[in-house]
Formats: structure tokens, C-alpha cells, sequence
């Protein structure tokens, strides 16, 4: 899959071409150097379930998963990742059903407007990956670089500790 | 038989909740079409003065650039003011994008790049170079205080005689509260796509509060009647911000008509620093009571910054004339002109800062009178609301006063400042009281039974994540004894039945009151169909026998004499109907209002002034809440902003500059999940069949009115200090 426009008027800056799995797909993709991550899957292959709020690295509604782990993709540039798997909130649910974090917001009402929700859900995933969050202020402290104006924190707190251990393989959802 | 339960008053699931969690809500700035051209603003560097020249071409050279708009190249646009004039727009002119080269503010769009991509626009932001003619500039309301002039606000007529009051009080306080200007920042920032059609036609993707009221202002201004549909089916929060028509709505339209192609335009972060704002203000409260507690005179002035083409004014001082019993009031309101974009309605505009400032003064008083916060309030209780001279509708505030009371110990609560401590931490203990208007605004409604047996009802409001969606598919479904499932809301759509803004919690008040309105009468309509069928077994009987019961229609309690509805519209075909609602003859003659009691405990470190939130309960008197998941999410929303309010946020300009410094959000700081506080929302029963049919007055703004000043009077129990200006920082505390 061609990620890109070719560039326009015969510009001819480098264009690199990366091999990413995204959502368990693999896309061979030419990006430019500049590109970063979040505009490559908003602005090129037209994923728009991750969001931008800021672009600096300041609100966490872009979180996005890479190996695993989360990552601000706001922050990276899409070249910087040739080969690594992806996942985004589009590939966390299966066929059909939710997964339990989702799941969990949607009970909880751990979200209103739902602007930085992807953002949040895919830091608590990431957050369960990588082992950590054993407490409610482990919960608070880890997920504070993930902004909710609409002030949903105690609502996805609970979501959060509940899903938590179902995530990491603990306990029943 | 068993009749479903209705889904009024359950905590339903949010019904967009599956979309919101799995990425495929759609805002704004996410609509796609082939050969989507991507705007980028340029804002001007200078609060005051003219463009003199812009130089373009270095941008325009760049390959993929396709345009670059200026106010030399844009499209004809309406020259008189009025024609900008939207549904929420303030005294004066209202600001023109691109107009012309004056330059009214830092931060001004003064030209728009749009490229075939997002970065090739931005690059091409960069080359830009202007040279302006510069003017000097004001931005400091305080060093202008002396060009204050009268509000054009209609505030209540003094009563009593306030002077001679003060000066037979017991005890009196005359002090100055100050509240900073502050950004809505919703998450989502502010982004228009417009779909360009050959035919001239526009549809808008708009981040607003009100779909016809985006349509209006471009029809207006462009001269496009009849051609202008605007769409937002989801908003990624507004808070105010989406009220009135911002310029990425202006530019990204002027792009797509001139180059007739589709365009988008988003903010950046630090350009949603760049239009409406909540005012910075002072407020001056004269009070006084007598020594067994009774108010006994109220002075509340208010001086508030403006812009220099508008008067901006909100409902700041009538509180103080309304919330309590007092028979000597004076209410006084002031702007002040200054080169910077007219302030905006933010979360119970008003409320947020009026009753701060009065319940932070009520804790003085109490404080000068000896008296518990708590039983202060409830001596100058009134039922009354004397500035419109009527009784409230419904007024639980007591139940708010109590219950709040209890559910937080408040009576563990020692009365002496500083006499409550853990180890290195002071301990405060603060309560307030809040207020907000219960509205309601005429509104249309649509509701369909389709083919295939599924209620559709259809309103052009919004779901600023207010729960829209759920609520009124509650409503619609309780009215015709549905299964949820089997409803569905469609909003967000200018060619959908006429709704007000979505703001001043009037959503549920005034567009739910027509879902229902509009259920009624297609549920008329129904049986009007079904008798006529051939062997009816609704042929008999009379409207008031009519049930609709388990997707049925018949009547009294016999099924034998009813119908499925999939069954009657399978034989008559769709039926619709469509109403228009206003508000009810009988809130004439009341005041309407919901109340709230907010308590609230800190923790101050005693050697460091670090302080924090550990505890808020917001008992709340809203009349009947259809969705209390929803609902409470609102309350705790509200909390969190009042947090915010009390200890975070400001946006502070550099006056020699007459910019702001802090505009991004590693520096204008908002709550984060590890300053949100054990909090507690309490519902209070509150019967009202004045304020309109569903007895609900609506919940998105009382949440945060009284938190800053419930916070405040806490950090006053916990060090004795009264800091009187906001954010209360370390700094004020130490
Ligand atoms: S958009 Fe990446 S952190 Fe805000
Ligand atoms: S749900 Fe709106 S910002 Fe978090």
C-alpha cells in the first residue's frame, strides 16, 4: 500500500520506504523523513482513532502501542519504526467483541466527549504489557500523561483497575 | 402483563460508547474526500497595528502550495457587521478573519497557506515574513481600570439602601476577588473540513456547539442561502469553545470556494489560544450581617476585560441578588476595552466566577459572624429569588446542605483555622454553595417509525460528550415503551429539526422536552393509521386508552385489542411527525434554577505550601436526572474544571508583548488523573413540573460553580490564609 502522494511538483526529497505491521497487518509504506508516526496513520492511511491534541508531546491522545509499549506517536517519526508491529485502538478489539478495556470504559462511562479516550485506553493496555500499575496511585501517577478535559480520571480509574488484571492474563472479565 | 421498565432514570451505557472506544467516532478534522487540500493559519506577531506587507512567495513556491490567502485574495465577504453576527454573539462588531490588513490581537490569522498535505502547509507557514505597521498596544486590565465603562447588561435594579445598611451591620467585609483568564482547551482542537460540490453547495464537518448556527454564519457572510449543510456528529469537547463560529470555520471555507476543492483547516494547540476566553476580572464584594447572622447588604461590582470591537458580558454579580435572602443589593458591572479577541462563555459562564467570589466572601462573613459555613447559608435561606420578584420552581438546596453535610462528616470538622493536621500536612475543610439557571429555549424534534419497526427521532443539537445521544434515545424510548435497542438519535446536522446551542444546560430541558413533544404526537399519528386498517382491533376506543407497551400499540391493558408497531408500519408504511416546542406558560410566574453544596478537604504541606485536593462532595439539586451515569459524569467533570480553576489555571500574557506565554499544555496546566480527588456526586430528589415536561434541568454546568470557592474557604481552615486571587499557587499559600 502507497502511503503518500508522490511528491508534488517533482520535489525530490528522499522518501524512505518502511515495512510496519499495524494492527497486525503488515503495509509496506514510503514515508518521508519528517513524517511523524500520528500523521503517517491519520493524515496517510486515514486511521483517524488515534488523535492529536497537542503534537508535542504534551497530551497523550495520540498513544499508540509500538511492541507493545506505549509511545506518544506524535513524538517519533514514522521511519524510525521499519519493522516494528503496531497496534492502535482500531486492532484492540476482535471480531466480535470489545476488549476488556474497552469494554470496562464503556461500563464505567470512563469517557464524554471521547477525544482522548483511545489515547487512555491504549496507555492502560500498554501499562498491563508492560507489568505496571499494581495501585490505585500507581494508576493515577502512570496515566497522568494522558489529559481528559472533560475530567473523566476517576470514571477511568476505575475502568482502568478493573480491566487491569484481566489484561494481564489474572483474573476473569 | 409486565410492562418494560422505563429507561428514564437508568444509568444506561452510553449509547456512542462502542464508537467511542473503538476509534470510529468521526470529529471535525477526520472527514476525508479525494484530493482533500490541508489549510494552515498564519497568526499575527503583533497585538495592535496594520499589515503592511506580506510576503507570500517564498510559500507559494513551494511545491504542493496551492494557495496562499491573505486579506487581499479572499473571496467577496459580507462588509456590514451584522451579517457575523451569530446565535451567541456579544455587543459590538464581531471579529471579520481576513477582513482586512487591521490587526486586532496577537494571534490573529492573517493568512491562510493550504497544500496538498498537512506538513507541506505548515512549512509554508514558515516562510511567510510580515511587516507591520505597529501601534501600541493595552492587554493589562489592570492598568486600565480608569477606562472602565458600563456593561450593556441588564442587570436587576438595586433594592434597600446597601450604604446604610453596611453601616448598622454587626460585621461587614469589603473585599477584592480576582479571577484570570482562562482557556477552554477542549482536547479536540477546532477543525473545519468542507466538502466543496459542483454545484456551488457546501458540507461542513464543523467543531461546534450549534450546527445551524455555523450554517447561518456562512450563509450570511458568503451570500450562500439554501447552498450550506453543517454536520457534527461528534465533538471532541467545546465547553463554550463551539458556541459561536471560530476561524478555522471562516478560512477553510474561503479556501474551498475559492479553489473549489475540499479543504481542512485544525488548530494547532497554541492557536486555540487565539479567540474566546473566560474574562479576567475583579470583583469587589461590600457585605454585611448582623450578629445573629442574617445578610443584612450585598455590594457586588464587577469589572471585566473586553475586547476593543465587542462588549462581552455573562450573568457575574445577579447571583449574589438571587442566592440568598438580602434586602439591600447593589449588583455593578463594568468591561474594559483591550487589544485582545472578545472573551467566550466558558463552563457556567458567570457562575464560575461570580459565585466564587460571593461564597468565598460568604466564608468571610461567617468566619467575621462566628457562625458554621453550613448553618450561615441556611439563616439567609430564601425560596425567593428577589431579583425577578418569584418563587423558585423547586428548590432542594437544604436536602443539598444536608446530605452533602453528611456524606462528607462535615461535623468532624473543627471550626478553627490551622487546628486540623496530619504529620507535616494542615487540614482544611471548605463548603460553598452553587448555582446555575435552569433554561429552556424553543426546539424542534423529528420522530419516525420506520419499516423496519426502529423509532428514529432527529434534532439538529450536538453531544459535546453532555450524553445527547443517550438521553434522548432514553426519553424516546420511555415515551413509546421501547427497548432502547429499538431507538435510534440522529443529531449533529443542520437539515435535521431546529435546536438551540448545546450549552447553558438547556440540551434536555429544551430538546428533550420536543423528543418527547414529538413522540406524542406520532404516537397520535399511529393509532390515526392503525384504526383505519381493515378488521382493526384498534378501531374502538378513545386517545386516553392508547398504551404503547413492549414495541405495541393497544388499548388499555388488553393485547388482544393492539398491534405490533412493526406490524402497523408494515401495512400503512413509515409514519413521522414533527414538532415544534417552547418553553411552558407556566414558568412564567416561577424563577428556575438548579443548586448544589460543594464540600471539599485539602491537604497543605505546611513547610513546602504544596497543597492538594484529597476529597470533594457535590450534592445536587437538578430535578429529575434521566441517565445518573451520564449525569454524574457531568457533576465530576464540572469538579475536576473547578479544580482546575481553584489551583491551575491561568494564561498569563506578557503585557510588553500583548501575548500569551503559557499557550500550550505543558504550561497552561489543567487537573491530570493524579489530581483527581476521592469525589463524591450526590443527586438530590427534587420534584418540578413547572420548569418543563420532563421535570430536568440539566446538569453540564452546575458541577463546577461553588469548587473553586469550596476549595478556598478550605485552604483558609487548613492555614488560616485567604488568598484571595486565583490560581491559589504555593507561592499565595506560603
Ligand atoms: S498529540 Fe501527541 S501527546 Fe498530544
Ligand atoms: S473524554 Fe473528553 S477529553 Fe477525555
Amino acid at each position: 500500500m502507497n502511503a503518500i502522494t508522490p511528491p508534488p511538483g517533482g520535489n525530490s526529497h528522499a522518501v524512505h520506504l518502511i515495512s510496519l505491521s499495524i494492527n497486525g497487518k503488515k503495509h509496506e509504506l514510503e514515508v518521508r523523513p519528517w513524517t511523524t508516526l500520528l500523521d503517517l496513520l491519520r493524515e496517510n492511511l486515514q486511521m483517524t482513532g488515534t488523535k492529536k491534541g497537542c503534537d508535542h508531546g504534551q497530551c497523550g491522545a495520540c498513544t499508540v502501542l509500538v511492541d507493545g509499549r506505549r509511545i506518544n506517536s506524535c513524538l517519533t517519526l514514522a521511519v524510525m519504526h521499519d519493522g516494528a508491529e503496531l497496534t492502535t485502538i482500531e486492532g484492540l478489539a476482535s471480531e466480535d467483541a470489545l476488549h476488556p478495556m474497552q469494554a470496562a470504559f464503556v461500563k464505567h462511562d470512563a469517557f464524554q466527549c471521547g477525544y482522548c479516550t483511545p489515547g487512555q485506553i491504549c496507555s492502560a493496555v500498554g501499562l498491563a504489557n508492560e507489568g505496571r500499575a499494581h495501585s490505585s496511585a500507581e494508576i493515577r501517577e502512570m496515566m497522568s500523561g494522558n489529559l481528559c478535559r472533560c475530567g473523566a480520571y476517576n470514571n477511568i480509574h476505575d475502568a482502568v483497575q478493573e480491566a487491569l488484571p484481566v489484561c494481564r492474563g489474572e483474573g476473569t472479565a | 402483563m409486565t410492562a418494560m421498565q422505563s429507561p428514564v432514570g437508568k444509568p444506561l451505557d452510553r449509547v456512542d460508547g462502542p464508537k467511542k472506544v473503538t476509534g470510529q467516532a468521526q470529529y471535525a478534522g477526520e472527514f476525508d474526500a479525494p484530493g482533500l487540500l490541508y489549510g494552515s493559519a498564519v497568526s499575527s506577531a503583533i497585538a495592535r497595528g496594520r499589515i503592511l506587507t506580506l510576503h507570500t512567495e517564498a510559500a507559494e513556491n513551494v511545491p504542493g502550495v496551492r494557495l496562499v490567502l491573505t486579506h487581499l485574495n479572499r473571496p467577496k465577504m459580507a462588509g456590514e457587521n451584522d451579517a457575523y453576527e451569530d446565535m451567541d454573539a456579544a455587543d459590538g462588531a464581531p471579529f471579520r478573519p481576513l477582513y482586512n490588513d487591521r490587526v486586532l490581537y496577537s494571534g490573529q490569522p492573517i493568512a491562510l497557506v493550504v497544500a496538498e498535505d498537512l506538513e507541506i502547509a505548515r512549512h509554508a507557514v514558515s516562510l511567510i515574513e510580515v511587516e507591520y505597521d505597529v501601534e501600541s498596544h493595552e492587554t493589562d486590565l489592570y492598568a486600565q481600570l480608569d477606562r472602565a465603562h458600563d456593561a450593556p447588561a441588564e442587570l436587576p435594579e438595586a433594592r434597600g439602601n446597601v450604604d446604610a445598611a453596611l453601616a448598622k451591620s454587626d460585621q461587614t467585609i469589603d473585599v477584592e476577588y480576582r479571577v484570570p483568564v482562562e482557556h477552554h482547551n477542549p482536547m479536540e482542537p477546532h477543525a473545519s473540513t468542507v466538502m466543496y460540490f459542483p454545484d456551488g453547495s457546501l458540507l461542513i464537518y464543523d467543531k461546534t456547539q450549534g450546527t445551524q448556527n455555523s450554517q447561518a454564519y456562512i450563509e450570511q457572510i458568503f451570500g450562500l442561502e439554501g447552498q450550506v449543510r453543517v454536520r457534527a456528529p461528534f465533538v471532541g469537547g467545546a465547553f463554550g469553545s463551539g458556541l459561536r463560529p471560530q476561524y478555522q470555520l471562516v478560512l477553510a471555507v474561503m479556501a474551498s470556494l475559492t479553489l473549489k476543492a475540499p479543504v481542512r483547516v485544525t488548530l494547532t494547540r497554541q492557536q486555540m489560544f487565539t479567540f474566546g476566553y473566560r474574562p479576567r476580572m475583579s470583583q469587589r464584594l461590600r457585605m454585611g450581617a448582623s450578629a445573629d447572622g442574617k445578610l443584612q447588604a450585598i455590594e457586588h461590582s464587577v469589572i471585566g476585560q473586553t475586547s476593543r470591537f465587542e462588549d462581552f458580558t455573562e450573568h457575574v454579580a445577579e447571583w449574589s441578588g438571587m442566592l440568598y435572602h438580602c434586602d439591600n443589593v447593589a449588583l455593578k458591572y463594568s468591561l474594559v476595552p483591550l487589544d485582545v479577541y472578545t472573551p467566550l462563555d466558558m463552563r457556567a459562564p458567570g457562575a464560575t466566577e461570580g459565585v466564587y467570589a460571593l461564597e468565598s466572601a460568604m466564608d468571610e462573613l461567617a468566619c467575621a459572624v462566628g457562625m458554621d459555613p453550613v448553618e450561615f447559608r441556611l439563616a439567609n435561606y430564601t425560596d425567593f429569588n428577589a431579583n425577578e420578584g418569584k418563587p423558585y420552581s423547586s428548590k432542594e438546596l437544604r436536602a443539598c446542605y444536608a446530605q452533602g453535610a453528611a456524606r462528607f462528616d462535615w461535623n468532624k470538622r473543627s471550626a478553627e483555622p490551622r487546628s486540623m493536621r496530619e504529620g507535616h500536612e494542615l487540614i482544611g475543610m471548605g463548603m460553598a454553595t452553587g448555582v446555575w439557571e435552569a433554561m429552556q429555549m424553543p426546539a424542534s424534534a423529528k420522530a419516525a417509525l420506520c419499516s423496519d419497526g426502529t423509532l428514529r427521532v432527529s434534532s439538529a443539537t450536538t453531544d459535546i460528550g453532555t450524553g445527547t445521544y443517550t438521553v434522548m434515545t432514553q426519553i424516546a424510548a420511555a415515551a413509546f415503551g421501547l427497548p432502547v435497542e429499538r431507538v435510534e438519535f440522529r443529531l449533529g446536522d443542520s437539515s435535521f429539526p431546529k435546536a438551540p446551542l448545546q450549552g447553558g444546560s438547556f440540551t434536555v430541558s429544551s430538546v428533550g422536552s420536543a423528543v418527547q413533544k414529538a413522540c406524542d404526537a406520532l404516537k397520535e399519528k399511529i393509532w390515526e393509521a392503525a384504526r383505519q386498517l381493515a378488521d382493526s382491533p384498534l378501531a374502538q376506543g378513545a386517545v386516553d386508552d392508547l398504551r404503547f407497551v413492549d414495541g405495541r400499540l393497544q388499548l388499555g391493558d388488553s393485547p388482544e385489542h393492539g398491534m405490533a408497531l412493526e406490524d402497523i408500519v408494515a401495512t400503512c408504511g413509515p409514519i413521522e411527525a414533527e414538532v415544534d416546542g417552547k418553553p411552558g406558560e407556566a414558568r412564567e410566574k416561577y424563577a428556575t434554577a438548579t443548586h448544589s453544596a460543594v464540600f471539599a478537604e485539602v491537604r497543605v504541606d505546611e513547610a513546602l505550601g504544596t497543597l492538594r485536593v484529597v476529597r470533594i462532595v457535590s450534592a445536587v439539586a437538578a430535578g429529575r436526572v434521566v441517565n445518573p451515569k451520564t449525569a454524574g459524569s457531568q457533576i465530576q467533570g464540572g469538579v475536576i474544571w473547578g479544580i482546575g480553576q481553584a489551583l491551575q489555571e491561568e494564561t498569563l500574557i506578557d503585557h510588553k508583548l500583548g501575548r500569551y506565554m503559557n499557550h500550550n499544555l505543558a504550561e497552561y496546566h489543567i487537573p491530570v488523573h493524579a489530581d483527581s480527588p476521592e469525589l463524591d456526586v450526590i443527586f438530590v430528589e427534587e420534584h418540578d413540573e413547572i420548569v418543563n415536561a420532563l421535570g430536568s434541568k440539566g446538569v453540564g454546568e452546575i458541577g463546577i460553580v461553588g469548587v473553586a470557592a469550596a476549595i478556598g474557604n478550605a485552604v483558609y481552615h487548613a492555614t488560616g490564609k485567604r488568598v484571595r486571587e486565583l490560581p491559589i499557587t504555593l507561592d499565595k499559600v506560603l
